[in-house]
């Protein structure tokens, strides 16, 4: 029987009239690259942010490695093993690239914070340089995240939600913002980071290039509903992908 | 060497300095050094919420309540040590703190400092009320001893401004290291972007409940060390205006170093005083005008003149110098 890092059944979830998500069901096995996609609107963002705790399901369960993690908030998501990054990074803006790698490591190194250990410990220093060096960021470590271009921010988004070594990433829109050359190239850096972890990626994608060459499954929504879901050669090339997602029905 | 004992010793020879310094001012002046001193340790609860990005306008309460508890003791249950009194009023506001703080950690902005300024004043109208305390008039607490030593009329001034010297010290420096550590940078985090820091799995509302906590502890050992000086409390210690006069001080000294909220309240206290011997009528006026000069020409605070921001230790500097040459040698690749 296949072990299920994410099982996700009948989920649901209303806005007063509007449905943003209806019966939608996924098993996510480890080790898979999911790509959701769908047009904007169609529900990807809101089953994102049902799994990571950001709302609560109006109906239905999420189970994380076959545990009930249903309406529990972000905090308790992301200690059982579920990180994110967002479509807009979320990054503490005042603080540079080193130091929002350091506040994340802490939290996930030293769950109890400490009062009087030092937040430049040699330790978590060294971790958070080896980090932004896999993301090739390693020359922005000192700099204020506000000074930092948007790509940049991007990846230092996912390096955060990397910090904790979590079961299950979720990447909303990575490459959203980024231009059309610099798409490829910050994937590649984004899965060589992550290379050597059985980690389990979801992630929300609207250019199709980058689904077929990065994806091995992907997953369409369409008005909330799940329409298509399988090998990214076979959903891509769905009827009712092709009318409602990709937009090229001919 | 590392900061903290760097710290340590630079705040050591600074404190022996004033104590010796001391010993040849005039009266009036070393009143005024342990007002600030007093006050400034209100302050420095003040920076610490400010960290986390919020400012309570009732740290009046926990100051009131620290005096009155140190009061209260001293008159009715006959403590005499000063130390002690300082220690039980200090106790007594972060109980206060530790109640009202998980309740208060919900709120940002314009709703915690509101809803901070309005625990104040219910307080402050309990206490106007309470005959047992005094009401309005509030009540006289007699000198206490220091340490078993006993402090007379002649040596008064000294042994508070002595008293109050060593404990904002230690109180900074204690302060000082919980800036510099993961509790502290996670403070500026939060003030950054809470979102982030929840989602990276750690409780937002509790980390300002616990800043809450430490502010009303300094509160309240800034209560006690007060009404120690001046051998009266009365329910003004709880009113708005107070309140207002630490955040005055907090904003002038800005988050950036701790030390900086006793220089700032000691410019308030020398501000105020020639204000009101110069211009006894208008002397808030005066004490605006400062403020939104301040607020001009130094955004940041008195303490941004001279505290840099943290930085990686050196070691890691280099690391990650290195570690840049190797990505942009990847990079080129």
């Amino acid at each position: 029987m296949t072990q299920y890092v994410l099982e996700a059944e009948n989920l649901g979830k209303t806005f007063g009239a509007l449905v943003a998500a209806e019966n939608v069901s996924l098993q996510v096995a480890a080790g898979q690259r999911v790509c959701l996609i769908g047009s904007n609107g169609a529900g990807k963002t809101t089953f994102v942010n049902m799994v990571t705790g950001y709302i609560k399901p109006s109906s239905g369960s999420i189970k994380l490695d076959g545990q009930e993690i249903t309406g529990l908030g972000p905090r308790q998501i992301a200690q059982r093993g579920v990180c994110r990054s967002f479509q807009i990074p979320q990054l503490c803006l005042e603080l540079t690239a080193a130091e929002n790698i350091l506040v994340a490591l802490t939290v996930a190194r030293r769950g109890a914070l400490s009062f009087w250990r030092g937040a430049y410990d040699a330790d978590l220093c060294d971790e958070a340089i080896a980090l932004l060096e896999r993301f090739g960021l390693a020359g922005h470590a000192e700099r204020p995240v506000s000074e930092l271009p948007g790509g940049v921010r991007k990846l230092l988004d996912i390096a955060m939600a990397l910090c904790r070594d979590p079961r299950l990433i979720l990447l909303d829109e990575p490459t959203s913002g980024v231009s059309v050359d610099e798409k490829f190239g910050m994937m590649d850096t984004v899965l060589r980071a992550m290379d050597g972890s059985d980690l389990t990626t979801l992630f929300v994608e609207h250019d199709m290039d980058i689904v077929s060459a990065y994806a091995n499954r992907v997953v369409a929504f369409y008005s909330g509903r799940i329409i298509a879901d399988g090998a990214p050669a076979e959903v891509l090339v769905d009827p009712e992908v092709k009318r409602y997602v990709t937009g090229n029905a001919k | 060497m590392s900061r903290n004992l760097h710290s340590t010793l630079l705040y050591s020879a600074a404190l022996v300095a004033l104590l010796l310094a001391g010993l040849m001012l005039p009266q009036w002046l070393l009143f005024l050094l342990t007002m600030a001193a007093s006050h400034g340790v209100v302050g420095l609860g003040l920076i610490v919420m400010m960290r986390g990005g919020v400012v309570s306008f009732g740290q009046g309460l926990v100051f009131a309540i620290g005096g009155y508890v140190a009061g209260l003791a001293a008159t009715r249950y006959g403590v005499t040590d000063a130390v002690v009194l300082v220690l039980l009023g200090s106790a007594a506001a972060a109980i206060a703190g530790a109640i009202a703080g998980p309740l208060l950690a919900r709120y940002r902005s314009i709703f915690f400092a509101m809803l901070t300024l309005a625990l104040s004043m219910v307080l402050y109208g309990i206490l106007v009320k309470s005959s047992a305390v005094g009401g309005s008039d509030g009540f006289n607490v007699p000198r206490p001893s220091l340490l078993g030593f006993s402090i007379n009329e002649t040596n008064s001034d000294y042994a508070f401004f002595a008293l109050s010297s060593v404990i904002a010290t230690v109180l900074t420096l204690l302060v000082t290291i919980y800036c510099r550590s993961s509790r502290g940078l996670l403070s500026l985090a939060i003030r950054d972007n809470e979102l982030r820091v929840e989602y990276l799995g750690t409780s937002v509302r509790a980390a300002m409940a616990i800043n809450f906590i430490i502010a009303a502890a300094l509160g309240g050992a800034g209560g006690a060390l007060t009404v120690i000086s001046l051998g009266h409390i009365d329910p003004n210690f709880s009113y708005w205006t107070r309140s207002g006069e630490f955040v005055f001080m907090a904003i002038l000294a800005g988050h950036a170093s701790a030390p900086a909220v006793f220089l700032a309240s000691l410019l308030l206290e020398l501000v105020r005083s020639f204000s009101n011997k110069y211009f006894p009528d208008t002397w808030q006026l005066a004490l605006g005008l400062f403020l939104l000069l301040i607020i001009l020409f130094l955004p940041k605070g008195v303490g941004s003149l001279w505290a840099k921001p943290e930085r990686l230790p050196r070691q890691a500097a280099e690391k990650a110098k290195q570690a840049a040459a190797r990505n942009a040698t990847e990079a080129a690749e």
